[in-house]
């Protein structure tokens, strides 16, 4: 740990991932105002004491919504990168591992789902199923699954060849155990890697498709659709859509630089 | 008389790649009895790991295929039983020590866990059971501060530890036959010579069988009880290792230990040069007539390559595969 403090990427990116994860942890037990009441005698005020980042059209806090926002971005980015680690790795494993058919169907596949639009295909899901935070986590998370399975597939087929995988056959563990026991764990690092890459990406794609209003559904906060509804007050409220911008731009950049400091830090010696 | 352990018997490897198939090991028949140290000797590409592999069922890994013959272990044929069985042998009736201590070793586990591994698997230990009869391991093989070392990581180790780290895995379930392949060829030395000790020394106190894989001669006239030698995927001579060096009844033989570099040899005056096989390994992806070594032979004649010699005995010990010994003994 004290080697991956000495990083400056590692050490900012901590600090502002930090930041969003207790916001967010807290927003749960407290926030200064409800996020969701109208309060419509105290509509577009500017930053005060009282509303420290001011209030929306319809009164609302302003930062108790950008507080309980984190918890939807954050949400998302766990929902999305679990759907795309879990499917993505068993199938980059199976590729890995069996190779010939398949791996062929399973790259295909990947190319395929790599091939789509995936904003307009988010758009479809939810033109099917309807707008919410759920379609949305499983419209991005699919589109993750390649993503994880070609990582997968690269750095496992190189460990499956080293010797260290034979000599562990050689003392008689089984592959199951081998793919569990010697494999994975040696995956782990790149894995963790595109996983901080891919929740800044999560967090991005959601805000787009909140603000399209395909995701998170109003009254419910979120940073994206805090944006589209700060559009028609530029002008006259600008707080409103800085501090919601904001919010997305810090964590995005916390994250990707974690996930920078991470790499900088790669033991050579593991892959 | 000791009882056979192992016996191969017209062992037959080859490697079905997608340029076509390329043979490795050609009907190999050899035994290993109980408290035997067998060298087997050749260069690389000879096909010794390759049959050490197949031993052990692990040629198949690499597109290997076991075309024919028979690996009977204590009397079972290690080529008709299940893959599970198999795997029940591996690391614990049979182990093998490889070349490369540093890629042999997972890099993310510390080494009391990969010793441990072995035992947790095949014998059902708990994890501190395991882990105690590690460490007592680690004190077998000479290695100090055995509670540290435990936790350390492969790359905080020198070559010499982690090859005693692979020994103590390879021996922890006291397996009966122990194949060492080439254990010493990345250590120096020194190094070396502690390493070959430790075996010798394993070898005796657990009644084990050895199976050294060398191209080192030193090493062998060193462990060795018989010697096997190996050319291009066949046996060209096997004997015990006093005839080996006292009587060799083979070209390649005695090409091999002309070309053992000695010291004290003046290097100017009489401008001696270091004795060389001349030539190169044989390709065994087409048929090749007559014996394999005969473009190589310092002594080949006519028969050479137009028949193919098998395996003859000589002075009713030894056995060649070279046309000069098929009376029995030395033709010149």
């Amino acid at each position: 740990m004290k080697k991956y403090l000495k990083n400056l990427n590692f050490r900012c990116g901590l600090v502002l991932t930090a930041v969003v994860v207790l916001t967010a942890a807290v927003s749960l037990v407290w926030t200064p105002y409800e996020a969701n009441i109208m309060n419509p005698g105290h509509r577009l005020e500017a930053p005060s004491i009282s509303h420290l980042l001011g209030t929306d059209q319809y009164g609302r806090d302003i930062l108790s919504r950008v507080m309980v926002g984190a918890v939807n971005s954050i949400v998302v980015g766990l929902a999305t990168v679990a759907i795309g680690m879990m499917a993505g790795v068993a199938l980059g494993l199976i590729a890995a591992y069996f190779g010939k058919w398949a791996d062929e169907s399973i790259m295909r596949f990947s190319d395929l789902l790599f091939g789509f639009p995936a904003v307009l295909t988010a758009i479809l899901i939810s033109a099917i199923w309807g707008p919410s935070v759920g379609n949305v986590m499983v419209a991005i998370g699919i589109f993750y699954i390649p993503v994880f399975a070609r990582l997968t597939r690269a750095v496992a087929l190189t460990l499956w060849g080293r010797e260290f995988i034979d000599a562990a056959r050689a003392s008689g563990a089984s592959e199951w155990a081998i793919t569990f026991r010697h494999v994975l764990p040696n995956l782990l690092s790149p894995l963790i890697i595109q996983a901080t890459i891919q929740f800044a990406v999560a967090i991005l794609a959601e805000a787009g498709l909140s603000y399209l209003g395909l995701g998170t559904q109003p009254p419910h906060a979120s940073w994206g659709r805090m944006l589209y509804e700060a559009q028609t007050f530029m002008e006259i409220s600008p707080w409103m859509s800085i501090f919601p911008g904001l919010a997305i731009a810090w964590t995005v950049l916390g994250f990707n630089l974690l996930g920078d400091g991470i790499r900088d830090n790669l033991d050579p010696y593991m892959l | 008389m000791s009882s056979t352990l192992l016996e191969i018997q017209d062992l037959t490897v080859s490697f079905h790649t997608p340029q076509g198939v390329q043979g490795a090991v050609d009907k190999v028949s050899f035994s290993l009895g109980e408290g035997e140290t067998l060298g087997l000797v050749g260069e690389s590409g000879c096909g010794k790991s390759v049959t050490a592999l197949s031993i052990l069922g692990l040629v198949d890994t690499s597109a290997g295929v076991v075309e024919s013959g028979r690996i009977l272990f204590r009397g079972q044929d290690l080529l008709g039983i299940s893959p599970e069985a198999l795997r029940r042998l591996r690391g614990n009736e049979i182990s093998m020590v490889f070349q490369e201590p540093m890629t042999s070793l997972n890099p993310i586990l510390p080494v009391g866990r990969q010793i441990a591994e072995p035992l947790m698997v095949h014998q059902g230990l708990s994890k501190t059971e395991a882990f105690a009869s590690a460490a007592a391991w680690l004190e077998r093989v000479k290695i100090p501060m055995v509670g540290k070392r435990m936790k350390e990581y492969p790359h905080q180790l020198s070559g010499g530890m982690r090859q005693r780290v692979m020994i103590a895995m390879a021996m922890i379930c006291r397996p009966g036959l122990l194949i060492a392949d080439e254990p010493t060829t990345a250590l120096d030395v020194s190094t070396q010579a502690q390493i070959l000790t430790l075996i010798e020394k394993l070898k005796a106190d657990f009644k084990m069988s050895v199976m050294f894989i060398t191209h080192d001669l030193g090493i062998v006239a060193q462990t060795a009880n018989r010697v096997v030698v190996m050319y291009a995927g066949q046996i060209v001579e096997a004997a015990s290792v006093t005839d080996i060096f006292d009587r060799p009844a083979h070209p390649y033989t005695k090409g091999l230990l002309k070309s053992i570099p000695r010291m004290g040899i003046p290097a100017s005056g009489s401008k001696k040069r270091l004795q060389e096989i001349r030539g190169s390994l044989p390709s065994l992806d087409k048929p090749i007539y007559g014996c394999r070594f005969a473009d190589r032979c310092p002594e080949v004649f006519e028969p050479c390559r137009v028949k193919r010699p098998h395996l003859m005995l000589v002075q009713g010990r030894q056995q060649s595969r070279c046309w000069l010994y098929a009376n029995g003994s030395d033709k010149h």
